[in-house]
Order: structure tokens, then C-alpha cells, then sequence
């Protein structure tokens, strides 16, 4: 696989908006003129059960219509899923990134996802979310977390897109546009700082 | 022109390409992976966006009736569907090209039941290959937008007065988020243009029959001047996409090859593979071996003569089937491609593969492995096998 194409992984529980933050992702790279494709997994859909979504992101026409093999970066919206599902699948060790939604330290993580990679990221998008949209959805702080680690998308790209998706989205709840764009840049600060 | 670069499912650029056509009328009936387009475009019925009457019905069999009525009106016709929905169609569809309606469907491929599966092959459009409709397979979003723009014109024609039916791939299109360029509504209009039917049953000055009964007295004459439709078909399919090409900056034909040219070993495949072929291609190039793409677009009409002129020059060849036709022989495309190589004298070793049924996932792996097999087969290692199953659990 060639490396002008990131290849990005996302692992939630249906209702935590992975299928969401793939697309939203994906929309953003689109505006900032990248080549893109966003789709999740379909498998049976109920609220709880894992589920994956993917986003392939280029400079040039994606032609691939398979899903995602070996991942260059894989976000857990979950992290209790690093029980029941292998989420480092198909992630290098050596230049894998792995940013993972969680309350605990890097090591208790470490030891859970059998992955020995350097890039594991911790972060608590679920307290983030909730003291900035005063609700505990770790997609879109996640985004910021990932935009943070890796170099796919400017930020400010990135938040004036979604700052319009929104702003369609959420005409009557102005509140719930600057929390989640407040939550998007202190999880991409959180992981610039570390 | 003023395109806008857009990120879309297939199910929206398809509801999309619909708004821009504004349809009179719409009869449609919910089936999963088509859904959406009919649940998008009735929202731009309920916003005023179109004009379209939208006749909600309530199964497949009755959204094609009352498609035929609306089109023997004179009225310019659309639907979508999918799978189960296509096969309660079947009987509907005879009706509707034995008529010469010329109605455009947006079909989301999927497997057929039993077992009940909601993923993507072509078994529903391949059962329906013999009924008289011209189908046009998509690789992608940005395609299958494209050819639901070419559709009307290509249904309407003086020449053609053939229902269309335009497929995508069952969730890997008809869900997946792709770059999407579309253009200005005006463009589209000014495009597709205005429908003039030349003979409908609302006109009391000219009046005609619909559905007769036709014995052993004209029924032939019927059929072979349905004959005669697809075969224009094939040179205004090319027409169309031609303009297309000239007006939107993307030109369209009934086939498209990859690195054909110079191509030891081609595969030919229709639908989302060909893209992930193409991948493979840039893959194996890479190591030395001269691996070409056939990407059948129109697989009726069947472009049988342009096929074989592609494929002459190879020294292996393998036909990619989503579809499974239990001949104990190959899937229906590699039947098809066969045929026509024999008519062209063409005489090249070809293997045909069934892969990907109820949506079992294919891999840029899986298609190199193809073309390793082709490459044995051409030094003579390896003898061709007919319907040998790719990605099957040992």
C-alpha cells in the first residue's frame, strides 16, 4: 500500500458516532480538496455492539474498494472494547498510531491492547465531551485527538467545515456547535502537549 | 462550469442526480441497500426541490405498475430498488421494455435470498439481464451519479425507447463516502432536456394501444424490433457519453481498460472490483508483470465485438463474476465474454473466478493472485478452471 494514502480505523459501540466521526473526518479532507472514502461496517446494528468505520484519506483518486486492512491509525472510542475486539489488528508496531479513549494511564492501556507500538495516546475525550457538550459522546473531541497526532488535515480546516456541519445540524442548540468545537481543540491541544 | 467538489454516498449522488432531473413521477417501495434514495429524494419532493409526483406504493411488483402507467402517460418515469425488490419487479419489468417505457431505475446490487443477505453481489441485476432493460454498471460514486445523468437520454432516444436501470455495489457504493463532483443544476437540465414522448395513451388526437394482445401474428416482430433497440443502444450509449464527456469533463463508453494496451495478462470485471483492480495493477506493475484491466460498463447491451478486440491481444485472461448462474460452467459475464471471443475467433486461454457473493470482501491480494494464476496459466503451468471461487473459508 503507498503512503500518499492514510488509512484511518475507528472502533466504537453503536450510538457513539465512530460511522459519524468517519464521516465527518472524511467531509473535512474533501473541502480541504483531499481525495477521500468514508464508510463504516456494516454488520448487525444495534446501540451497544461493536462497530468499525473507516476513512481512507489521499492527495490523488482512491480506486481501492475494500475495506481497510492495515490500518495507519486506529481510534477507540471505547477502550472497555479492548476486551472483545483485537483493535490494534493490522496496526504496525513500528509506525502505527494508536489513540485510545480512556481514564486510565498509558501502561494499564499497554497491557490490555497487546500492542507494543510507540504511539499509544491516551486520552479522556469522554470527560472532555462532557465538561465542553455536557454529554459524554467522544466522537468529535477524538477527531481533534487524532488531528493532534497526526498530520492529515489542519486544524483550522478542519473546525470551520465542521463548524458549518453543525451549524446545519444544530440551527436551535448554538450550544451544542461551541461545545463540540471547544471539546475538537482541547483534545487536539491535550495531544499536541504530550 | 462551476462543479462542486462534494463528499456523497451512492445512495446521495444518486437521490441528487434525480433532484437535477426533476422526474414527473416516482414510484418506489423501501428495500435496504436502496433506501436512501427514495428516503433523500422524498425529501426534495416534500421541500419543494422537485416537481416530481411521488407514488408511494406498497411493494416492488406495484411500484414498477404504476412506473409503467405513468410512463405510457407520457410522463417521465424513475425508481429505485434493489435485490428482492428487483426480483418482485421481475414480471413488471418484461411489461415495461416489451412497451418500449422508457424508464430510468437506480438498482443497489445485492445478493438474493435464501439465506437472507443484505450485502452486495449482482445476482439481482443478473437475473434480470434477459428482460429487456439496458443496464449500465457503477465503479463509483462519481459514475454512478454520471450515468443516472446520461440515463434518460439514453432511454428516450427515437432510436433506443428502452428502460435503463443504473447499478452501484450494495453498501460499498451505496454507503461509502466518496469525492463527489457535481455540476450546476441548469447544466444538468440544459443536458438531459425536456422529455417529448412520441406516442402516449393521454393523447386523444393520436390515439394509440398499449398492452395488446400480440399471437403468433406479430410477436416476433415485436421482440426483434426490441432487437433492433439494443443494437442502436450500443451507438447511442457511446453518443451519450460522448456529449457527456465534451459538456461535464468525463466522457463515457460501454467498456473501459486499464493499462490494456500493452497488457500480457487482462481481468475483466464490472462494478466496485474494477477499482480495487486497478490498485492491484499499480501493484504488479511495480514488480514486473504487465497486468491490464477490461471494466465491463454496459452489460446490456453487451458489448461483445469491443470486448473481444481488448482481449485479443492478451495471452492470459481472467472474467471476475458476482454472481453465481449454477451452470456448472462460469458466472454469467465470463459466459457472455466467451461468447464473444468465439464469434471474434478470438482464442486466449481465460479463466473465470465467482468471488465476492453476499458480500464477502475482496482484496487487492485476492486479484494479484489472479493475475499470478493467468501468468502460470500462459507458461503452460497451470491449466484454466471454470467458476473456481476466490476468498472461500477452507
Amino acid at each position: 500500500m503507498s503512503k500518499d494514502m492514510m488509512e484511518i480505523r475507528w472502533h466504537g459501540r453503536g450510538g457513539q458516532g465512530a460511522k459519524t466521526a468517519a464521516l465527518l473526518l472524511g467531509e473535512a479532507a474533501i473541502s480541504a480538496g483531499k481525495y477521500v472514502q468514508a464508510f463504516p461496517e456494516y454488520g448487525p446494528e444495534r446501540m451497544g455492539a461493536p462497530v468499525a468505520a473507516f476513512d481512507r484519506i489521499a492527495s490523488k483518486e482512491i480506486t481501492i474498494h475494500s475495506p481497510v486492512l492495515k490500518p495507519d491509525v486506529v481510534l477507540v472510542l471505547d477502550e472497555t472494547l479492548t476486551e472483545s475486539v483485537d483493535v490494534a489488528h493490522g496496526l504496525s508496531e513500528e509506525t502505527g498510531v494508536l489513540i485510545v479513549n480512556t481514564p486510565y494511564s498509558k501502561a494499564e492501556v499497554q497491557a490490555r491492547v497487546k500492542w507494543n507500538g510507540k504511539k499509544l495516546i491516551t486520552i479522556d475525550a469522554s470527560k472532555i465531551a462532557q465538561a465542553n457538550i455536557g454529554k459524554a459522546i467522544p466522537n468529535t473531541p477524538m477527531i481533534g485527538a487524532l488531528l493532534g497526532a497526526v498530520d492529515i488535515l489542519p486544524l483550522e480546516a478542519f473546525m470551520e467545515d465542521t463548524r458549518k456541519k453543525l451549524e446545519k445540524k444544530f440551527k436551535s442548540k448554538p450550544e451544542v456547535i461551541e461545545g463540540n468545537l471547544k471539546a475538537i481543540r482541547a483534545a487536539y491541544e491535550e495531544v499536541k502537549k504530550s | 462550469m462551476e462543479k462542486t467538489i462534494t463528499a456523497r454516498t451512492g445512495n446521495e449522488a444518486m437521490a441528487e442526480a434525480m433532484r437535477q432531473i426533476n422526474p414527473d413521477v416516482c414510484a418506489a417501495y423501501p428495500i435496504t441497500p436502496a433506501t436512501e434514495i427514495m428516503q433523500i429524494f422524498a425529501g426534495f419532493v416534500n421541500d419543494g426541490r422537485v416537481k416530481t409526483n411521488l407514488i408511494t406504493v406498497e411493494s416492488e411488483h406495484s411500484a414498477m405498475s404504476a412506473c409503467v402507467g405513468s410512463a405510457a402517460a407520457g410522463a417521465r418515469t424513475m425508481t429505485a430498488t434493489s435485490s428482492q425488490g428487483l426480483a418482485l419487479m421481475h414480471e413488471i419489468l418484461f411489461i415495461a421494455s416489451g412497451i418500449r417505457l422508457p424508464i430510468v431505475m437506480a438498482d443497489v446490487n445485492r445478493a438474493l435470498s435464501a439465506p437472507i443477505n443484505i450485502h452486495c453481489d449482482h445476482s439481482d441485476t443478473m437475473a434480470e439481464r434477459d428482460s429487456g432493460w439496458i443496464q449500465i454498471f457503477s465503479e463509483n460514486t462519481q459514475e454512478a451519479y454520471d450515468s443516472m445523468l446520461q440515463a434518460n437520454r439514453i432511454a428516450e432516444h427515437k432510436d433506443v425507447i428502452t428502460p435503463v436501470m443504473v447499478t452501484t455495489d450494495g453498501f460499498i457504493i451505496s454507503h461509502g463516502m466518496e469525492r463527489l463532483e457535481m455540476y450546476p443544476d441548469a447544466e444538468v437540465q440544459k443536458f438531459v432536456g425536456e422529455y417529448k414522448p412520441q406516442y402516449t395513451v393521454l393523447d386523444v388526437d393520436h390515439p394509440i394501444t398499449v398492452g395488446s394482445l400480440v399471437l403468433t401474428d406479430y410477436y416476433l416482430e415485436y421482440k426483434k424490433a426490441q432487437h433492433e433497440a439494443m443494437k442502436a443502444a450500443k451507438r447511442v450509449i457511446l453518443e451519450v457519453g460522448k456529449e457527456f464527456g465534451k459538456t461535464f469533463g468525463r466522457e463515457y463508453g460501454l467498456i473501459e481498460t486499464y493499462k490494456a494496451d500493452d497488457a500480457d495478462f487482462i481481468l475483466v470485471a464490472m462494478g466496485s472490483t474494477a477499482g480495487t483492480a486497478k490498485a492491484a495493477i499499480e501493484e504488479l506493475r511495480q514488480e514486473g508483470i504487465k497486468a491490464g484491466l477490461l471494466k465491463i460498463r454496459v452489460f446490456r447491451p453487451f458489448p461483445a465485438e469491443e470486448i473481444a478486440a481488448v482481449l485479443t491481444k492478451a495471452k492470459a485472461v481472467a472474467v471476475l463474476d458476482r454472481c453465481e448462474s449454477m451452470s456448472n460452467q462460469a458466472g454469467p459475464v465470463a459466459t457472455e465474454v466467451k461468447a464473444g471471443l468465439y464469434d471474434a475467433g478470438v482464442k486466449v486461454p481465460l479463466a473465470s473466478y465467482i468471488y465476492g457473493l453476499g458480500g464477502r470482501e475482496i482484496y487487492i491480494e485476492d486479484i494479484k493472485n489472479v493475475y499470478r494464476e493467468l501468468k502460470n496459466i500462459a507458461e503452460g503451468k497451470l491449466k484454466p478452471e471454470q467458476a473456481k471461487y476466490i476468498g472461500l473459508k477452507e
